[in-house]
């Protein structure tokens, strides 16, 4: 009942463990080369390149790593980890499994929001499938020394314990204010001891990598947005799912894929990410160009712009830590004059002021969501003040 | 004969929850999880004795339990109904499903029934953006709800009430 559509994913056609075993023969070296040259960053959304990553926690000097499985997919418009999770779960845990020889970790959690509580069940038993057949464990994998295992950790309704050093914080049983960076989690991470923080995507893409190669894997997308990623896509189109496409693909051709080509707008990257209206349906879904997490949501020729920033900074507002001022008042502060757009007693000067305002949230703000949490509405102010300014209470 | 208070009787059962989970600091989320899940709140007196447990100050617990938005002081319903509110299930028509899970259920959003059976809330984005609007039940999901619909599976969880079943509702075909 709540499979989404997804068709064709590489995911369906990758032969269980291969990469696994390719990444035994090739050792922890080896298995961080394979990855820097396939490219690949981050696939929830900020794009830190995963060698890079990799290669700093597997040189720091601790006997106690952590390999964290990012499953805190609270991006608006993002539901792309749910379908790996509940039909490739495995892909995972062997991206997982695969991170941990690279990095040397004897530990691995999978931070797993509250929101998806009914997966767990089936997750907690794909993973005692794995300590029976040793894949997880003493000795894992038949390799001498290698001990690891993976528990899986709750979240409890926090959508900003998706940024790396809040879930950390989480997991520490504190509540989730993201930290200062540095020291990053490769150096300073979980209870102190190194940690790689890896999206769910990234690492089932790991487990590809290393299948299939690096060079199959960096034959698509562009040149600094190599790969092929998942896309959640919703809102106003005719095939609603979730789909596999190469980074680089321009916002006109997505909407053709999906069934939306008659939109008036679309918001990439969900309440974090920027609104591209229908002139500019010709830029490129990449890390150079338009990042995204994946989420992609379609807005219709009816749609009201208005509502779609009131939407989005109810969102920010609700689920800000409050821990530094621009985002805890900034956001109330735009909020309200998203109220005075709607009733029509916005001046022009105050709503300068406001674009002032998001643009100091966007500097002066500590972490990703708060650099982030004026995206949307300063986007739809950018592109639709003609539908904004000016109204008359009651019209559109 | 001693009997024991309600008191006594819940500092044991908490007592056995952190020797399970743990006394470290990071057993703080799972045990505060459980407690919910089996109390439906996190009381005072529960925060003193897990603070005590875990040898921090019971601020610590408090604050941790306020940032939370699946962790509550107040009684929560056995069943904990969270309509998503974000963006695609709004365009989806949310609005009609909230109003109709107001009026089956008399209570308003951030309120609890009266006989303790349900609570209603809003939740941000519960990732079934393709499927609004959708709402979880407790662990359960439903998704493409309409106003019809919400009466059945309020149903479906009040047949809950009287069997020595669980807390989760029967899965509702749609």
């Amino acid at each position: 009942m709540i499979t989404s559509t997804c068709k064709n994913l590489t995911f369906e056609t990758i032969e269980p463990w291969a990469g696994l075993k390719r990444a035994v023969e090739l050792g922890q070296a080896g298995i961080i080369r394979e990855v820097t040259d396939s490219g690949i960053k981050g696939r929830g959304g900020a794009g830190f390149p995963t060698g890079v990553k990799w290669n700093l926690c597997a040189a720091a000097k601790d006997p106690l790593k952590y390999i964290i499985c990012n499953a805190d997919e609270g991006e608006p418009g993002t539901f792309k980890d749910r379908v790996i999770l509940t039909d490739f779960a495995d892909l995972v845990f062997e991206g997982m499994i695969i991170a941990a020889m690279a990095i040397n970790a004897p530990e691995g959690i999978l931070y797993l929001r509250g929101e998806y509580t009914y997966l767990r069940e089936g997750l907690e038993a794909q993973l005692l499938a794995l300590r029976v057949n040793k894949k997880l464990g003493k000795n894992a994998c038949g390799l001498e020394g290698f001990d690891f295992n993976i528990q899986i950790r709750m979240g409890s309704g926090a959508y900003v314990c998706g940024e790396e050093t809040a879930l950390i914080e989480s997991l520490e049983g504190h509540r989730g204010e993201p930290r200062n960076r540095p020291p990053y989690p490769v150096n300073t991470g979980f209870d102190g001891h190194p940690t790689a923080v890896n999206n769910v995507e990234s690492l089932a893409w790991i487990s590809c990598i290393l299948s299939k190669g690096s060079s199959w894997f960096s034959q698509h997308g562009t040149e600094k947005s190599t790969g092929l990623k998942l896309f959640s896509v919703s809102g106003d189109c005719d095939n609603p799912g979730v789909y596999e496409l190469p980074l680089g693909i321009t916002v006109a051709e997505l909407l053709v894929e999906v069934g939306g080509s008659n939109a008036k707008a679309v918001q990439i990257g969900g309440a974090s990410g920027c609104c591209v209206p229908a002139a500019e349906f010709d830029r490129k879904i990449a890390y150079e160009d338009i990042p995204t997490g994946g989420s992609v949501i379609v807005f219709g020729p009816g749609r009201d712009m208005l509502d779609v920033a009131q939407n989005f900074l109810e969102f920010m507002v609700e689920e800000s830590c409050g821990q530094c001022t621009p985002c805890r008042y900034g956001n109330p502060t735009l909020l309200e004059g998203v109220q005075m757009l709607r009733e029509g007693k916005c001046s022009a000067a105050y709503l300068n002021e406001l674009v002032s305002l998001g643009g100091t949230i966007q500097i002066a703000s500590k972490c990703g969501l708060g650099q982030s949490s004026a995206n949307a509405f300063l986007s739809i102010v950018e592109h639709f003040k003609e539908e904004l300014m000016g109204r008359t209470v009651g019209t559109v | 004969m001693n009997l024991m208070t309600q008191q006594e009787r819940l500092r044991g059962e908490l007592e056995e929850l952190v020797e399970r989970l743990g006394t470290e600091r990071n057993a703080l989320m799972p045990i505060l999880q459980e407690v919910q899940r089996k109390y439906y709140r996190i009381d005072d007196y529960s925060i003193q004795v897990i603070a005590d447990l875990l040898d921090i100050h019971p601020v610590e617990v408090h604050a941790v339990v306020s940032f939370y938005s699946f962790l509550d002081f107040k009684p929560k319903g056995r069943f904990v109904i969270r309509l998503c509110r974000t963006l695609c299930c709004d365009m989806a028509g949310k609005d009609r499903v909230a109003r109709q899970l107001c009026n089956d259920l008399g209570i308003q959003f951030g309120e609890t029934t009266p006989d303790g059976k349900f609570t209603l809330e809003y939740a941000n984005c519960i990732g079934m953006c393709d499927q609004g609007p959708a709402m979880l039940v407790n662990d359960h999901v439903y998704t493409r709800v309409t106003p019809e619909m919400v009466n059945k599976i309020i149903e479906s969880c009040r047949q809950v009430f009287g069997l020595h079943a669980t807390q989760q509702p029967m899965e509702h075909k749609s």
